[in-house]
């Protein structure tokens, strides 16, 4: 008997009530929490970018070559723990061959495909264009000749070229915000549209996921950028700190509200559902939907926010609690991907019983690997920082503090 | 004028242009011909048989109030199927129902009742009790076939749902879709597996082995295609309900005396 049978009959023990047969197995474990996860910190990231670009919000532009190489080490690491998670992930290219025009799931990989060469790239490369020219005038040895190829041996540097390049940086970014919404809304479709499964199926399911994303993705870059500000031992922007945490509060108002309403509705509407719902949030779902996702990943952060805003504390003591609620924020979004993936399949479809998630620790499915795909989209931000230098103090005047 | 001038590529005839329309739509029915033959072809001869699909619409009746869980057709299943001997994995199974005085419903499924049912669940006094077998509904609208990302679930022409193994990529989403939790995951080929009504023998005219096993005949197979088959006998001689019919699955699997606990 090998091992994942043997988990199969602990699991077996755990289960409460009534569950068909073939419900004990926990079919989407960790990995698929991860994607959602990731796929969200791309979207709100990029999200955060287009502020500066699209919406004029002149305080985040520190943040914004940042935020655009975190979408991209992220967006590169999101396909990892799904082809990990695959059966057969040699067959996984089939997705792209023989895509079932019915199934949300093989729209994936042209969504992926879409977002990664058609806006991220694109926008890096026409931002980074100038620099790569500079850097590849500055370097020697190989370094000059990585950069000549980055730049695609482009040597324009004529106002003229330059001005296009800005004006192809705004129009990409102005496709690409429907497409990161695109790329998490579909994510969150692929749950939504189960209908055999009423914690998943729910219209609202996409827009919260956005929502979250977006939430996700702009406490990411802050805790980015203040951790990056603290080692190139700079004076951190205040004026982006505090725009970036008030961008953060009224985006985590739209998701609280838009999660509320869920709640809301589910109970007042009591379907035949509710019941086992309700059973499963209070017996296995507590700790990370109550404690975690709703209070210190949300209510506390939001409480700071506002009373950091309100007394006007002095700089040091909001940049604190600014990193404190980023955290916390991460937590709890990480918690609400889990309680989505993993809770969508804690009840039996019976609506009678509920069964339990044993994680395994090794193995391609068990913890380590996936805190390995968590870790890695850093060490890949990492080598693209020091490659594509993100601090625009040549360039880009900063925004004077306010 | 500039529009005026007569450019190289315009000096075609209208009949030279009739023509190269005519010829290009005629061949653009090339393929559609050679399709069409070949499907003709595929018709009187299926893999090497007589048998014609589109002929054939399979369908089960379940009479609940016949099945004494006596777990045989289970057993069969797994014995014909060579489905894997452990208590996860299941193309059929029975559920026991009890319904006690206090107004309880306790369900359970011990071994998907291969084993049949030896202990009572709860000491409560009874008030009534049933076994309901379940088996793959093969939905004329199958959420799992809309959901697989390959194809590599479909739906045959004679309705009934199958997967390739060979090109399923083991996503597990139509494990997910799945509203009657029919699916699981073959531990050694690690692809979706389920019921395929015994697609192996039923397309020789043989029986289900489930319903091949049940001593009560609780279980009815037949085609709804075909009017002396005893499925028909069963649909006009029963009021007969499906599993979750607000999912708009459209299921194949009929039952008749069933409870309204039944889910």
């Amino acid at each position: 008997m090998n091992a994942e049978i043997a988990r199969l009959y602990e699991t077996l023990k755990l289960v409460v009530g009534f569950i068909y047969p073939n419900e004990i197995e926990l079919h989407w474990n960790l990995l698929i929490v991860i994607y959602p996860y990731i796929t969200g910190l791309v979207a709100g990231a990029f999200i955060l970018a287009s502020l500066v670009k699209v919406f004029k919000v002149k305080e985040v532009q520190a943040t914004y070559r940042l935020a655009l190489l975190t979408a991209l080490s992220f967006l590169i690491v999101a396909p990892l723990p799904l082809v990990a998670h695959l059966g057969h992930p040699e067959r996984g290219f089939e997705m792209f061959m023989t895509p079932s025009p019915s199934s949300a799931m093989a729209m994936f990989g042209f969504v992926y495909v879409w977002y990664l060469m058609a806006v991220l790239l694109l926008e890096i490369w026409f931002d980074y264009r100038k620099d790569f020219m500079v850097l590849a005038e500055q370097e020697k040895g190989y370094k000059r000749l990585v950069y000549k190829v980055l730049s695609l041996f482009t040597k324009d540097n004529s106002p003229a070229a330059l001005s296009f390049d800005k004006k192809a940086v705004y129009a990409i970014t102005v496709v690409g915000i429907p497409s990161a919404f695109l790329l998490h809304g579909y994510v969150g479709f692929i749950f939504g549209s189960i209908k055999a499964n009423p914690w998943w199926s729910s219209v609202l399911m996409p827009i919260v996921f956005l929502f979250s994303a977006i939430v996700s993705g702009i406490a990411l870059v802050l805790l980015i950028y203040m951790v990056a500000v603290l080692v190139r031992g700079e004076e951190p922007d205040m004026a982006c700190i505090d725009k970036l945490a008030s961008f953060l509060f009224y985006m985590m108002i739209v998701d609280f509200s838009l999660e509320f309403l869920d709640f809301v509705h589910r109970i007042y509407q009591s379907e035949e559902s509710i019941q086992i719902l309700g059973q499963m949030i209070s017996e296995r779902l507590f700790t990370s939907l109550i404690v975690i996702q709703l209070i210190l990943g949300m209510i506390i952060p939001l409480v700071a926010i506002a009373l950091v805003k309100m007394f006007k504390w002095p700089a040091e003591i909001r940049r604190l609690s600014y990193f404190i609620v980023a955290l916390l924020v991460q937590f709890g979004i990480f918690s609400t991907r889990w309680n989505v993936v993993i809770g969508g399949q804690l009840f039996s479809k019976s609506f009678r019983g509920l069964t339990a998630y044993k994680m395994a620790v090794g193995g391609v499915e068990g913890l380590l690997v996936s805190l390995g795909f968590l870790v890695l989209p850093f060490v890949i931000l990492y080598v693209l920082i020091r490659w594509l230098p993100p601090w625009e103090k040549e360039h880009a005047p900063s925004v004077p503090n306010r | 004028m500039k529009r005026d001038r007569p450019g190289k590529g315009l000096d075609t005839s209208r009949r030279e242009f009739c023509k190269t329309i005519l010829l290009g739509t005629m061949s653009l029915a090339v393929p559609g011909s050679i399709l069409a033959a070949t499907e003709k072809k595929g018709l009187s001869d299926w893999y090497g048989t007589k048998y014609e699909p589109a002929k054939h619409l399979y369908a089960m009746g379940i009479k609940v109030d016949r099945c004494i869980g006596c777990g045989r057709c289970v057993d069969a299943c797994k014995k014909e199927n060579n489905v894997p001997d452990y208590p996860f994995f299941f193309r059929t199974w029975v559920e026991r129902y009890i319904e006690t005085e206090d107004g309880q419903t306790i369900v359970d499924s011990p071994n998907g009742g291969k084993d049949g049912f030896k202990t009572l669940p709860s000491d409560k006094k009874v008030f009534k009790t049933f076994f309901v077998p379940k088996i793959c509904n093969q939905c004329e609208k199958p959420p799992c076939v809309q959901v697989c990302p390959v194809g590599a679930t479909y739906r045959t022409e004679d309705g009934v749902v199958l997967v390739d193994s060979q090109y399923c990529i083991g996503c597990r989403y139509c494990i997910q879709a799945c509203p009657y939790g029919m699916r699981f995951i073959r531990p050694e080929t690690k692809t979706a597996e389920k019921c395929t009504f015994c697609y192996h023998r039923i397309v020789k005219g043989l029986l289900p082995a489930c319903v091949e096993a049940c001593p009560t005949q609780a279980r009815v197979f037949g085609d709804l295609k075909s009017k002396a088959s005893p499925i028909i006998q069963f649909m006009r001689f029963n009021k007969t309900f499906v599993l979750k019919p607000g999912l708009n699955t459209e299921p194949k699997v009929y039952y008749a005396d069933i409870d309204r606990e039944v889910r």
